[in-house]
């Protein structure tokens, strides 16, 4: 696993120097996790990709936690595989929007329109933010916990 | 210079082509594509949802269901990733099945491609072909499980039935054959002169473009980058089999074709390997009625579909059923390209386009 | 035997003896719906699972040639049957009302697959309609998971029996 890549902190604390932010890092099973808030998101990604060579975002999904929305990025290096990263952030549910990844990473375009579509996250500066999934007039967002029993 | 104005041709949903409900919006200037908008949706069915509400068990037939030409790879996929959500172990035996499995599921895909690609470009004759010799793969597959399309064969932590007797004297002649059936592809659809003026040079998708648009699988080999899950990050047994990774130069339809030709020879190895290596054994593990795995544990589990990277993304929150389940779908990802590669085409392209990106709207909008 | 050849007068008794003369007897009702049955040209719709199993159908294993009906049309205005294949989200919806309203009459609906029947494994969804009979009138009713086609053929001849006693 790639996980015995990242032991030194050395690694992390260059990092941070680097995008001038401060995150937390989790070794897992499976995967090396990094917390961050929402407004260090696209610096800390930026980095990620320019230093650790993280060239490949596999996939975004978010979460509905209730009070909050996680928003899960699963980041790797292509040909490289031995790195694989796990980046969260959390958005309150009030206020449930976040930067777009789209200038880093393109692959983000439709992911964060689904995203947007069945979570109703909005994400900032996206090129083209509208339903993709689900009809233009479709009331809702049904990926949430509470779809359908607003009316109850 | 003439002015000419621009109009619209709305390519499906409701289209000859077989890749399900995909609406491509063209935006024309004569015969040259300026822009396609494309809409997806039209075959969403709330699969992410309706995982909330049924058990892991119960969601087998569902993960099938998403990728229905290929239908024991999602299946695969999906179960691995319960598997490691929970920590089970899968007897020897099984893990052999399901390679087979998939492999052979990986060439059905890839023979409805070849038919697809040859139908899309009006060459019936080439579909009729596909077609028949994939019902020898639909024969094995109705052979293990009775099902011929969508087979929920596979459980969490092996596979609800063994191998009939009769499945591996069939396989074998079938994988005998299998060089047969590539020369007549090629000598029928790959050589026709009108499928590679039609193929040649279209679509072109650089390397640059499917990395940073996510594109995995046979568009992203095609393009030139040997990157495949089997070989970089390789789940179940499939490091122990030997086999090779196709990879294209120009990125264009036809190496796209070309790259989907040889994978099918190369999964044919891959079956004789397993065939020759399987065990005797159990075939599935002791793992409980109901499983629960532990609250808040996460699992991304990725594997190589025959479309590209199928990604399951679970969350327990410790009862039966998951609190989130998120498919990485390859198709989803793969059709954002669409728009780049047929920019500045002909109309007739966008079809070739579409069809060399081998999409399956099943997986595309779950 | 004295006919008179009026057409009113003759009865049905009579037709079977007219017959044994090389005579055959019919009304042009009759007569459109043996050839409709005969030879139903399908619209190339479909989403999903089911489809492929109507293209196995298509193939050379399963011929749906033999029955006549392997003309599949594109363009709804030259079909008359629309099978429709797989579920019918919200998206696609209208656009399945629309083809099947450009279809000239008459036309026959056969609903093929759990998800057509009646919204299948994905009927507690948010976005599959349960079942193709709420948009319009279907006359045969496939279930299957996907279908076998044998079992497409078998609704399929259902169809044909219907067509060829009229009842439509």
């Amino acid at each position: 696993m790639g996980t015995s890549d990242f032991a030194p902190d050395k690694i992390w604390a260059d990092l941070q120097q680097a995008a001038g932010v401060q995150f937390t890092v989790t070794l897992e099973p499976f995967f090396v996790n990094i917390t961050v808030t929402p407004d260090d998101l696209v610096p800390i990604l930026k980095v990620l990709q320019n230093r650790l060579g993280m060239n490949y975002l596999a996939n975004i999904t978010s979460v509905d936690y209730g009070a909050e929305f996680e928003i899960i990025y699963h980041l790797y290096a292509i040909p490289d595989n031995s790195r694989k990263l796990k980046v969260k952030t959390r958005v309150p549910r009030s206020a449930a929007q976040l930067d777009s990844v789209f200038p880093l990473y393109p692959t983000a375009d439709w992911q964060e329109r689904e995203i947007f579509d069945l979570m109703g996250i909005r994400f900032n500066a996206h090129p083209n933010l509208v339903r993709v999934l689900l009809p233009d007039d479709f009331k809702g967002h049904p990926l949430r916990k509470d779809f359908g029993k607003e009316e109850q | 210079m003439l002015k000419t104005d621009q109009y619209t041709i709305n390519i499906g949903p409701q289209h000859p082509s077989t890749h399900g409900g995909l609406h491509a919006e063209a935006l024309m200037d004569g015969e040259i594509v300026k822009d396609v908008v494309v809409h997806l949706g039209y075959v969403h069915r709330s699969v992410e949802k309706i995982a909330e509400s049924r058990t892991y068990t119960q969601f087998i037939p569902y993960a099938s269901r998403l990728d229905y030409l290929a239908s024991h790879l999602p299946c695969l996929g999906y179960v691995q990733a319960v598997e490691k959500l929970l920590g089970v172990e899968v007897p020897e035996r099984a893990e052999y099945i399901r390679v087979i499995l998939a492999e052979l599921s990986r060439i059905a895909s890839h023979m409805i491609f070849v038919g697809s690609l040859a139908i899309d470009l009006a060459a019936t004759t080439g579909l009729v072909y596909c077609l028949r010799d994939r019902e020898r793969i639909m024969d094995l597959f109705e052979m293990s499980s009775g099902q011929r399309l969508i087979a929920a064969y596979m459980r969490i932590g092996g596979l609800s039935a063994d191998l009939p007797e009769e499945f591996f004297p069939a396989a074998q002649s079938f994988l005998t054959d299998i060089p047969r059936m590539i020369e007549e592809y090629n000598g029928l659809i790959t050589g026709n002169e009108i499928l590679q003026a039609r193929c040649k040079g279209v679509g072109v998708l650089t390397a640059e473009m499917a990395l940073a648009y996510g594109v995995t699988g046979p568009n992203l080999r095609a393009s030139g980058v040997a990157y495949d899950l089997r070989k970089a990050d390789p789940y179940g047994i499939y490091d122990r089999f030997e086999f090779d990774l196709p990879t294209g130069k120009a990125g264009d339809g036809l190496d796209r074709l070309i790259v989907r030709l040889k994978e099918i020879e190369q999964s044919g190895h891959i079956v004789r390997q397993a065939l020759s290596q399987m065990p005797e054994g159990e075939i599935r593990s002791k793992v409980p009625k109901l499983l629960k795995p532990a609250p808040g544990k996460e699992v991304y589990h990725r594997i190589e579909s025959s479309k590209g990277e199928l990604g399951f993304y679970l969350l327990s929150d410790g009862s039966e059923k998951p609190a989130r389940l998120h498919v990485r779908a390859p198709s989803f990802i793969n059709l954002m390209v669409l728009p780049l590669i047929s920019r500045g085409g002909r109309l007739q392209d966008i079809i070739t386009n579409i069809a060399t990106l081998d999409p399956v709207l099943g997986e595309s909008d779950r | 035997m004295v006919l008179n050849t009026a057409a009113e007068s003759v009865q049905p008794d009579e037709v079977e003896q007219l017959a044994q003369h090389n005579i055959i007897v019919t009304t042009l009702e009759k007569l459109f719906n043996w050839g409709r049955a005969r030879s139903f040209w399908p619209l190339s719709y479909g989403c999903n699972c089911c489809p492929i199993e109507m293209m196995a159908s298509g193939g050379a294993r399963f011929d749906i040639a033999r029955y006549g009906y392997e003309v599949f049309r594109a363009c709804p205005r030259q079909a008359d049957l629309l099978i429709v294949a797989g579920p019918i989200t919200l998206k696609m919806a209208p656009v399945v009302k629309r083809v099947y309203e450009q279809m000239p009459a008459p036309k026959w609906v056969l609903a093929m697959g759990n998800c057509a029947t009646s919204g299948g494994p994905f009927r507690d969804g948010y976005s599959v309609l349960p079942g193709a009979d709420t948009l319009f009138k279907v006359d045969v009713f496939v279930p299957g998971c996907p279908p076998r086609p044998e079992a497409l053929f078998h609704g399929m001849l259902e169809l044909k029996k219907k067509v060829e006693q009229g009842l439509y």
